[in-house]
């Protein structure tokens, strides 16, 4: 590995495959991306030389097994800019990470208290929220979105008030691109004694982080969708926040001593990671983080900000094909949705699949916004660190021979 | 291949795409993987479906699959219509469809039957 795009690529087994006759060109990572060999003979090592249950088991494979796992938590404190390894939680991904926040929050939840979620969520960072509210009695709004994708900043002001307990967005649109005014998010919020959850799953991957420095309650993102293994991801809380909170699940490891009829809860972070966690998971998160770190977060949002870029601007001059979301890179995360005139997203996707071109096609889990833009869904090109301009440039060679194709 | 010519065909110039007046059965609904939405309209007479027409927001495979369905259906005994499978319209479609895309082919199929079970009045 020395440096991100071509040079590499050999560090990713994948991308020497050949589909339907044509060398692959992997454009969905914000779906998932693929792993290098770095975080794949991490986790094999693992299993190989040093698996066991952790924290509990005395011998030796176990307390290797306990110092990998911890030791990657560190890994990921750091790489996140958290203050404190107690705020990093491991979860199996982003999802289960916004539902133990949304169960945890919702038992403190009274009728007329408020959450307020935004118009172009992940049905991840929405219908937990919906169902919390539901349960208690709360009233559930909606940030618009207006203009090219961007938060109607304004509406938040108006829909924030004393009845808000807490503000729930996206870091970056899983489908627009746009990148949320997050600080703004975070101190407005807090101004209005609101708690924020900000759903990092499309940050996390592409932009260097420093959670300490954003302020926000919780931060949530996925190991699958940063070079790391599926089945592990991240809630960073405040500690003085999590503090305050009740653990969502029981089980075994969240606790310190346990009678009958009640229990005391472990300390910090280990009371909201009940049962065997995701320990390879972790570890080979651990590798990717470090991957990451080494080529640079801002070299890596600089070389997707480029793809972008010429993505933006090769698809942008297709008779046609229209754009969704911001047209200045500059705001833009690693994502660019698009249509082409009289071709169904599915069929779009399949047609460049034939020319092993790997995009997303559908609704992306953001159907509000879908309506908002009054469309079914969209074909989605989505990139990472081994994408490269000789790529994006084959996508709109192949994108220009998809209309008029069926 | 994933588009034959037949599919490609329906796509472009379906044959029962469109509404009926004054149906005696309708259904709709939707793919959960896509959002696609489609709706079938139905006149029976007789004990068979006398005429249907297709309609909504959907991919060619989609459109295709109700168009033949269709087809195939009306002037056919109603359960013999609303007994129709997949492996019917794969036949017609002549078509390699993959895994990840038979709820395009099955989810006319559901909707017709939904039409003819009257799980919703016509409008």
């Amino acid at each position: 590995m020395s440096g991100v795009g071509e040079a590499c690529r050999a560090d990713f087994p994948i991308l020497s495959r050949v589909v339907n006759g044509w060398p692959l060109i992997y454009l969905d990572s914000a779906a998932s991306s693929q792993k290098p060999r770095q975080v794949i003979e991490t986790v094999s090592g693992y299993y190989e030389r040093s698996h066991a249950n952790v924290h509990r088991s005395i011998h030796t494979l176990g307390e290797e097994a306990t110092d990998l796992y911890e030791g990657a938590r560190d890994a990921v404190r750091a790489f996140v800019g958290a203050r404190f390894r107690e705020e990093i939680v491991f979860t199996r991904g982003t999802t289960e990470a916004i539902n133990l926040v949304a169960q945890c929050v919702a038992r403190t939840l009274r009728p007329g208290d408020e959450i307020i979620v935004t118009e172009m969520e992940h049905h991840s960072n929405l219908i937990p929220w919906q169902m919390a509210c539901r349960d208690h009695g709360a009233g559930l709004k909606a940030v618009p979105v207006i203009g090219d994708g961007f938060l109607d900043m304004e509406a938040f002001g108006r829909l924030l008030s004393p009845r808000t307990r807490l503000v729930a967005a996206a870091h970056v649109s899983n489908v627009l691109g746009t990148i949320n005014p997050v600080a703004e998010i975070v101190s407005r919020s807090h101004e209005a004694g609101a708690l924020v959850l900000i759903d990092g799953a499309q940050g996390a991957p592409h932009l260097s982080l420093d959670l300490a420095g954003m302020g926000a309650d919780f931060y949530t993102f996925s190991g699958h969708k940063m070079l790391g293994p599926t089945g592990v991801g991240v809630l960073y809380g405040r500690r003085e926040v999590l503090e305050t909170l009740e653990p969502a699940w029981g089980g075994g490891e969240m606790i310190k001593e346990v009678w009958i009829d009640h229990a005391q809860w472990n300390d910090l972070p280990w009371r909201f990671e009940p049962g065997t966690p995701p320990i390879a998971g972790a570890v080979g998160l651990r590798a990717a983080v470090e991957y990451l770190g080494k080529l640079g977060m801002e070299r890596v949002a600089a070389h997707e900000r480029d793809l972008t870029a010429r993505c933006l601007d090769a698809l942008g001059r297709i008779a046609g094909v229209t754009l969704y979301g911001p047209r200045n890179p500059e705001i833009k995360g690693a994502v660019v949705a698009f249509n082409v005139e009289g071709i169904h997203p599915h069929d779009g996707a399949a047609l460049l699949d034939e020319k092993g071109i790997a995009v997303r096609a559908g609704h992306h889990c953001a159907q509000p916004l879908m309506k908002r833009l009054g469309i079914v869904g969209t074909l989605r090109a989505s990139f990472s660190v081994y994408n490269t301009p000789a790529e994006v440039e084959r996508l709109a060679e192949a994108v220009k021979g998809v209309r008029g194709a069926l | 291949m994933v588009y034959s010519n037949l599919i490609r065909e329906r796509f472009r110039h379906p044959r029962y795409r469109g509404t009926l007046e004054h149906p005696d059965a309708a259904f709709e609904d939707v793919n959960p993987l896509c959002g696609d939405r489609i709706r079938i309209e139905c006149r029976v007479a007789d004990g068979r479906l006398a005429d249907a027409r297709h309609r909504g927001d959907s991919c060619a495979i989609c459109v295709a699959s109700a168009d033949v369905l269709l087809e195939r259906a009306i002037g056919e005994p109603l359960d013999l219509a609303s007994r129709l499978t997949a492996a019917d319209l794969l036949e017609r479609l002549e078509a390699d469809v993959r895994a990840s895309r038979i709820r395009c082919v099955t989810l006319p199929l559901t909707v017709l039957q939904g039409a003819l079970d009257g799980r919703e009045v016509a409008r």
